[in-house]
């Protein structure tokens, strides 16, 4: 007979996890060698526990970031509309599993009941199925054939634009995040993606999920640390193809823009929003360019 | 190859007025501009043909001013239904006007008349048909039961289809509401000037349409105005990236149409005298100043001595002079600016080791002229290849593989349009997939139409202009359905 599992008693020293950066399906320290202390919301009277040196992410891998991204595109804007809805699906399933410990994380950084870390969390995981049946959709409701005078057959189809940087909301540790990640892949985009600066943990455990839940490498890479350091680094690359500044509105969000503007990045300004809301298309419609095909009608 | 004599087949200039000079549109008055006039020359012979106002930072001011007016009093009030009606006059005065306006945008522009007859005019006017019919029904965009124009558009054009891109500017941003103040570009401002002759007979309400003319500042002081809530802008990259930086941190939206470097990629099943035309007509259509001529020619080497035979055959046969001439097929370059452009970026051909041809064919004395030109023997690396020349230069490259034509053809930061001439269908259709291009002509090229959504990938800009996709250009989302 086995011996039974052991319980957690107070004599037990946790083994606690390294938060490390998500590049390229890996989970690397930062090239720099830095981490910043990131504590827990205060409690009741004022003390904030500590909880982790998260990985402080450099311009160095930021830039690896997009390297990594640049290579998932292929492949991914490779695979069927339904392969790609299968696998945000497979997040789901997958983040569903680690519930707990999600809404662990969330309630602990945020300061939030367990109620309402609950509903954070919830919500994340059916954004991931929601977002994972606009795959094989958003083509047909953003699609036209057009009725050109002339005897030739018109077509138009999107397209995902290719490397999308994001600012994600500082002020959400899951939902928000999710909800700027999901849209911009399922359309077939690869991205980089700086989390909260304040609560990245949860970005971190998210992180663990995709790598998980076959996605692949390099389709979504995950950086913590200070966005205003990173920001304009992404925002001026010339092989990032679009900016979400979603979550940008405390940062010089003009200057990003304007450093956008030497590629012609597409770019989505600040605009507060409510995570809870079914959101609106314009979150994938941002990332998609319209191609036309014509060809000759003839016997 | 022998050509047959033509004798001269001039049509008449006598059908349009050109005035003295002219003022600024504004507020449905013809209004002093406060800038430097300027004159305003025919490109095939170097004439001047008027003088035209130069719009001062005050006089966007007033034209602002005018169109924020006539878009909260009148414009955003009217019905769809009567809105759309205003459209479908100014489509039937546009084609009743229709011969004066194809020889008045040849004077002022230099392209061939069959060009401005047969193609810039009726298209135009087809913009304004088919915008109209979307005014009554903007609840069916796909952009929720009531989507709302953003407001007064701020709308700057280029010199190579005047009156065609602003039918592509004015004609959606009418149709879902939202009132306009229009820069034509400054070596080509007549048909503009004329069109706003057409909104008086068409009796638009005063402010709805707003021109103004002038050059570069003029442009900036409208990008610049805080009255704009959106720039819907056609010309280089160059000045498009200053305009998204203009922008940066406002609430303004921006559809740009900036420049390209097309591929036009022939496989060596193609039926070739069919892809010939295609090639001619996607580089020598408009002289070349085409943002989305195909001038790249990527020719799979096996066919590529045979192809080049066939074109140079079919280039001798272009008849190069008088726009005014109904059997000319190569035209004026519209500037002493943009022949200089042209004449310096061969020059680096030659000097960077491309073979240069061209028909040899004689030029007018006086205007601006380039012959049709080809180089081959063209690497990559060339600046013939890698820049946007904007005349009647062809680029000629090789390939073996699919492979290989998509990986050159997608080696440009632009991505407007791209050609494909094969008979093998689904060769087609792998290449439409991979080219990173907004629009994707496979065995035809320079195709366009109202209901056709056009517009770049990369640094060619972002925004669709035509179809669907350009109406949403003009439109916020409303309410969702």
């Amino acid at each position: 007979m086995s011996p039974a599992p052991q319980r957690a008693t107070q004599g037990r020293l946790d083994v606690r996890k390294t938060y490390k950066l998500f590049i390229g399906g890996a989970f690397p320290r930062s090239e720099s060698g830095r981490s910043y202390e990131v504590y827990a919301a205060p409690t009741r009277g004022g003390k904030q526990a500590f909880l982790a040196n998260a990985a402080k992410a450099s311009r160095k891998d930021a830039r690896n970031a997009v390297v990594a991204a640049r290579k998932a595109v292929a492949g991914w804007s490779g695979a069927t509309a339904y392969n790609r809805g299968q696998v945000l699906y497979r997040v789901a399933e997958v983040m569903e599993s680690r519930r707990d410990q999600l809404i662990s994380e969330v309630r602990t950084a945020q300061g939030l009941t367990p109620t309402q870390a609950g509903a954070n969390v919830d919500a994340a995981i059916d954004r991931w199925v929601w977002y994972a049946g606009w795959s094989d959709k958003v083509a047909q409701v953003s699609g036209t054939l057009n009725p050109v005078a002339g005897p030739y057959f018109n077509i138009s189809a999107p397209e995902p634009t290719g490397v999308v940087a994001i600012v994600a909301p500082q002020d959400d540790s899951l939902l928000g995040l999710v909800s700027v990640i999901a849209p911009v892949i399922v359309t077939g985009n690869t991205c980089v993606v700086i989390a909260s600066a304040q609560w990245p943990l949860p970005a971190i455990t998210l992180a663990e999920c995709l790598a998980t839940s076959d996605v692949p490498g390099g389709v979504v890479n995950i950086l913590t640390g200070d966005p205003a350091e990173m920001a304009p680094w992404l925002a001026s690359h010339l092989d990032v193809n679009g900016i979400d500044l979603t979550g940008a509105g405390d940062l010089d969000w003009a200057e990003l823009e304007a450093a956008a503007a030497s590629n012609l990045k597409r770019v989505r300004r600040p605009v507060a929003e409510d995570w809870t809301a079914t959101p609106s298309l314009s979150r994938m419609k941002d990332w998609l360019e319209t191609k036309t095909v014509w060809h000759p009608k003839g016997r | 190859m022998p050509t047959f004599e033509y004798a001269p087949a001039p049509e008449s200039r006598a059908v349009v007025d050109i005035a003295d000079s002219y003022r600024l549109w504004i507020g449905g008055e013809w209004v002093d501009g406060r800038g430097t006039p300027f004159a305003v020359l025919n490109p095939a012979t170097g004439e001047e043909l008027s003088t035209v106002a130069e719009a001062s930072e005050a006089d966007i001011d007033a034209a602002v001013a005018a169109a924020r007016t006539a878009y909260t009093r009148v414009w955003s009030r009217m019905s769809g239904t009567e809105r759309g009606k205003y459209l479908f006059r100014i489509a039937r005065i546009m084609q009743e006007r229709s011969r004066e306006l194809a020889v008045l945008e040849t004077l002022d522009n230099g392209k061939p008349i069959k060009e401005t007859r047969d193609f810039d005019v009726p298209t135009a006017a087809a913009h304004f048909f088919y915008h109209a019919g979307w005014a009554d029904k903007l609840g069916y965009a796909g952009l929720g039961s009531d989507p709302r124009p953003h407001g007064v558009v701020g709308q700057i054009i280029p010199w190579n289809f005047p009156l065609l891109m602003l039918a592509w500017k004015i004609a959606p941003a009418l149709a879902c509401g939202n009132t306009v103040v229009l820069k034509p570009a400054e070596t080509t401002p007549l048909s503009a000037l004329l069109f706003a002759e057409i909104c008086e007979q068409a009796e638009l309400p005063p402010g709805v349409v707003n021109i103004v003319t002038g050059a570069g500042p003029t442009g900036q002081a409208i990008v610049d105005h805080p009255g704009i809530d959106k720039i819907a802008f056609t010309g280089s990259t160059a000045v498009g990236r200053m305009i998204a930086r203009s922008i940066a941190g406002t609430g303004k939206k921006a559809t740009l149409e900036l420049g390209g470097k097309a591929a036009n990629i022939v496989f060596d099943d193609a039926a070739l005298d069919q892809a010939v035309e295609g090639i001619v007509g996607g580089i020598f259509f408009n002289q070349g100043q085409v943002c989305c001529a195909g001038s790249r020619l990527l020719i799979q080497e096996n066919i590529h001595d045979d192809l080049v035979r066939r074109l140079k055959r079919r280039l001798e046969t272009l008849r190069l002079g008088d726009p005014l001439d109904k059997n000319t097929d190569i035209g004026a370059i519209n500037s002493a600016k943009q022949l200089e452009r042209i004449t310096e970026l061969t020059e680096a051909g030659v000097a960077e080791g491309a073979e240069r041809w061209d028909t040899g064919c004689p030029l007018p004395k006086n205007g601006f002229w380039f012959r049709p030109t080809l180089f081959t023997g063209v690497s990559q690396s060339h600046r013939i290849a890698q820049e946007e020349i904007f005349g009647p230069v062809l680029s000629v490259l090789t390939f073996r593989t699919p492979g290989e034509a998509v990986a050159k053809a997608n080696n440009t930061p632009y991505g407007l349009s791209a050609g494909v001439w094969t008979e093998k269908g689904s060769r087609i259709l792998w290449m439409a997939d991979q080219l990173r291009a907004g629009v994707v002509w496979a065995n035809t090229f320079n195709q366009f139409d109202p209901t056709s959504p056009f517009g770049g990938y990369k640094e060619s800009g972002y925004g669709r202009e035509g179809g669907l996709h350009g109406l949403a250009a003009y439109l916020k989302e409303g309410s969702v359905a």
